[in-house]
């Protein structure tokens, strides 16, 4: 059992956890991974926490001595795909673990891989998503249209505003305003009839339903801090969207 | 009748289509998380609509279902079981009632929130339950940790 120094296997530790939580990955995902990274060098007393948008990671390395590492990270998307890599790593180090610095380059080459879909493909297949919803929640199909585009343009804007700006609540306020308003043009129109449809389905590209789920699992999995931080977010996110299209309706 | 159910398996099947698109997951798993996703959704109308059970069994239920169909896919696939469940399970999740809530608690009805509160967070409970139930099970009757029991973090 070749014995690398525990520096290099706490840095690729943390850098597969930052590659995880930017990626969307729940928070006891992230625990179990890095845990099973560490233990595959048979590193002791390992112990793990993880928030959405940290980690600290301590272990006893091979002379005694204990190590810690802290992650602090802003940036958070979603993208399975590089989450499910990182799974695969993890697993492929359980079985044999490689010299740290080929898994770093792994993991280099797993954040840059490319997305499966273009840009406009994401923003047209959220569109169609919205479009969909409005079905589920009873519209006709005369209503897809209105929320197809509705939603396609606000979550595009949602984007663009959050790439200027820090907080995302500006970005969602501003975005689910837009929404109200396109669904109150498109009424106007005689596009739909029902508008709290169209504007429910269309809204559900930036609802964070998602969010207050991956929470109540961290709850469960006996994660407090993290069940509530997350919950707190999505509040948070629903009440920016609520005030938005509560000013567009006051003002019908 | 049919002719709403072929709807809502369509429109299910949409919404899980884009959000598995919005999420990247990997292109060919992209079908059968759709499917699973409508099929989840299904359950739920008719447990919930049809039988008018509560929606917290419906929701439980469906999630659970889902859970099973991601396992099974996830074997023959080769791929994480998220990569499934996430884009399967978006069509159940309640953002339309979390909406309501918000904009009841924004214009004063605090009647209607709590009403809507409460639905969204049974919802999303029952949802977090199903899965966590699935996952719990698939992990007991693993053939390796059977009868011994690891530090495991996942729930």
């Amino acid at each position: 059992m070749q014995q690398y120094p525990v520096a290099d296997i706490m840095d690729i530790c943390v850098e597969a956890g930052r590659v995880m939580l930017e990626n969307g990955a729940e928070t006891y995902r992230v625990e179990d991974t890095l845990y099973r990274i560490a233990k595959s060098y048979h590193l002791e007393n390992i112990n793990v926490f993880v928030v959405p948008t940290a980690l600290i990671i301590t272990v006893q390395g091979y002379d005694g001595l204990d190590h810690t590492e802290l992650l602090r990270m802003s940036d958070r998307n979603t993208n399975l795909e590089k989450v499910s890599m990182v799974n695969d790593l993890s697993r492929q180090l359980n079985k044999k673990p490689l010299p740290p610095k080929k898994v770093r380059d792994k993991l280099t080459n797993i954040k840059n891989t490319p997305t499966n879909f273009t840009r406009f493909q994401r923003n047209g297949a959220m569109a169609l998503a919205c479009g969909g919803f409005t079905l589920l929640f009873g519209g006709s199909y005369m209503e897809f249209l209105p929320a197809f585009i509705a939603g396609g343009l606000g979550h595009y804007l949602f984007e663009v505003v959050n790439n200027w700006t820090n907080v995302s609540f500006f970005a969602e306020m501003i975005a689910s305003f837009f929404i109200g308003l396109l669904a109150v043009v498109f009424i106007a129109l005689g596009f739909g009839q029902d508008l709290n449809v169209i504007i429910i389905g269309s809204v559900m590209s930036l609802v964070p339903g998602m969010a207050i789920t991956n929470s109540f699992r961290d709850l469960m999995a006996g994660h407090l801090l993290a069940g509530v931080a997350v919950l707190a977010k999505a509040l948070i996110t629903a009440g920016a969207i609520g005030i938005g299209i509560a000013i567009v309706l006051a003002f019908l | 009748m049919t002719l709403t159910y072929l709807t809502y398996l369509f429109a299910a099947f949409v919404a899980a289509f884009g959000f598995g698109v919005m999420y990247n997951v990997p292109t060919r798993t992209l079908f059968a998380s759709s499917i699973s996703g409508a099929i989840g959704w299904l359950v739920y109308y008719i447990i919930a609509f049809q039988f008018e059970l509560v929606l917290f069994i419906g929701a439980g239920a469906a999630s659970f279902l889902i859970a099973f169909l991601s396992q099974w896919f996830a074997r023959r696939y080769k791929m994480p079981v998220i990569v499934f469940t996430v884009p399967a399970i978006i069509p159940l999740v309640p953002g339309g009632s979390a909406y309501n809530m918000m904009r009841a608690f924004i214009e004063g009805n605090s009647e209607a929130a709590l009403m809507f509160g409460t639905e969204t967070f049974l919802v999303s409970g029952a949802i977090a339950l199903g899965l966590s139930l699935n996952s719990g099970l698939f992990q007991v009757f693993s053939s390796r940790a059977f009868g011994k029991r690891d530090k495991r973090y996942l729930p």
